[in-house]
């Protein structure tokens, strides 16, 4: 453990007389940033962090987790937060802590060995904030990109009623357990909410289908169909005919056509509806 | 089989953990049955074949890590993949290689397919040391 007298040492690094460190330290910031975040705001951010760090220094806290830095957690936690929201990079937020190192360098000119422990032990502290700092951003960013990842979930599957009683899935990406769980549930609902009985599930965007995949697909089929509508898949290209045979999977009664523009023409004869060519129109 | 790694181009190696691996996976098979210059046909078989047996290391295997780079022989090229776990290993390989056969709740072809898609299949197994399975798609 370290000994008391350092933590007074520290406090003289910090407070020198007649000195806004905390100034330096904001313009040393500001410098690094290129001014993308508000001269005001990082003034704010900064001098509240630098009380708290004073603060929690002289009351003896030697490592971030001790419980006098909780206040100095919270504000970095927020810096780093905001920091990773707004677009910058881990290292442009780590600056922040980092740069109170530099500034703090003059102290070491005259060379006094108590100065040097002091920057030192000040020095590990930082190091370790942060790190901190950079945990939180990198909690923050995949925070950020779960939440994306369920917007695309959401996104990527949007049922489309083609016509009276006919509804169709684009599939678009690589199905897996998730989102073939979505587009299950989204169909089924769509066939109520639009009392179709045709549906149609487009797989001309899906790159490969395995037997994941395909068990997906036929689950849904099978759901459908208990609910009393009739699914066609649409969109197999021939590379993928080829490899559901090799594979040996089993279409069986399970109606597939080559374009979605086929199966469209099939659903419509289906429910009863004539395409008929204008005379003298073109074919 | 021996895997003979084309010179210069070292197999990289991709870990199997959770699902979304399977997608990095697939990428990397995409890219590589692509600069080999594997038909449309043969790329969507191995990139297939790969899905199935890179789930089949989740989900059986409890996870492990897949191989995958060029391949020369004989003036021949093409893509090839390993795929290595420590799970609990195929006590009746006759019987896992059957169609429609499963331990698990899939449709039963993964594995049997998975060997139809490719040109080498090599399969080395023994309860309760884990299962590699090595698999070639030779460009035509």
């Amino acid at each position: 453990m370290v000994e008391r007298d350092d933590a007074v040492d520290l406090m003289g690094l910090l407070s020198v007389e007649g000195q806004d460190l905390a100034a330096s330290w904001v313009s040393e910031v500001s410098g690094s940033l290129k001014g993308r975040i508000g001269r005001a705001e990082l003034d704010r951010e900064l001098r509240e962090l630098y009380d708290a760090l004073v603060e929690a220094l002289g009351q003896g806290a030697v490592d971030v987790h001790a419980e006098q830095m909780s206040e100095v957690r919270a504000l970095l936690t927020e810096l780093s937060r905001n920091r990773a929201r707004q677009g910058f990079s881990p290292s442009e937020t780590a600056i922040s802590v980092f740069a109170l190192k530099r500034i703090l360098e003059p102290a070491l000119r005259d060379g006094s060995a108590e100065n040097v422990r002091a920057y030192l032990l000040l020095g590990r502290i930082l190091d370790e904030l942060g790190l901190f700092t950079i945990e939180t951003y990198t909690r923050t960013r995949d925070e950020l990109i779960t939440a994306q990842a369920e917007q695309l979930l959401e996104l990527s599957t949007p049922v489309v009623r083609l016509w009276d009683g006919v509804i169709a899935v684009p599939l678009v990406g690589t199905l897996d357990s998730a989102r073939t769980q979505v587009v299950m549930e989204k169909l089924l609902q769509a066939l109520v909410d639009t009392g179709s009985e045709q549906a149609i599930i487009d797989i001309t965007g899906v790159p490969a289908v395995d037997t994941q995949v395909a068990q997906h697909l036929l689950k849904t089929i099978v759901a459908a169909k208990l609910m009393g509508a009739e699914c066609t898949v649409s969109g197999i290209s021939p590379q993928i005919a080829q490899t559901i045979v090799a594979l040996g999977i089993e279409f069986d009664g399970i109606v597939t056509k080559a374009s979605l523009a086929d199966a469209l023409k099939l659903a419509l004869r289906r429910s009863g509806v004539d395409l008929v060519a204008q005379q003298g129109a073109l074919r | 089989m021996t895997t003979p790694w084309q010179a210069g181009a070292e197999p990289r190696s991709y870990p199997i953990h959770r699902s979304s691996d399977l997608v990095h996976i697939r990428q990397a098979v995409r890219a590589l049955s692509q600069e080999c210059g594997l038909s449309l046909v043969d790329q969507t078989k191995m990139i297939t074949a790969a899905s199935e047996l890179a789930r089949n290391t989740l989900v059986y295997g409890g996870g492990g890590a897949v191989r995958t780079g060029l391949v020369g022989a004989d003036a021949r090229r093409g893509v090839a993949a390993v795929f290595e776990d420590a799970g609990p290993g195929i006590p009746d390989v006759e019987q896992a290689m059957t169609d429609g056969w499963t331990s698990g709740s899939g449709l039963g072809l993964g594995l049997s397919g998975a060997r139809r898609l490719v040109d080498d299949f090599d399969l080395r197994t023994a309860p309760g040391e884990g299962t590699v399975v090595t698999i070639v798609k030779w460009v035509r």
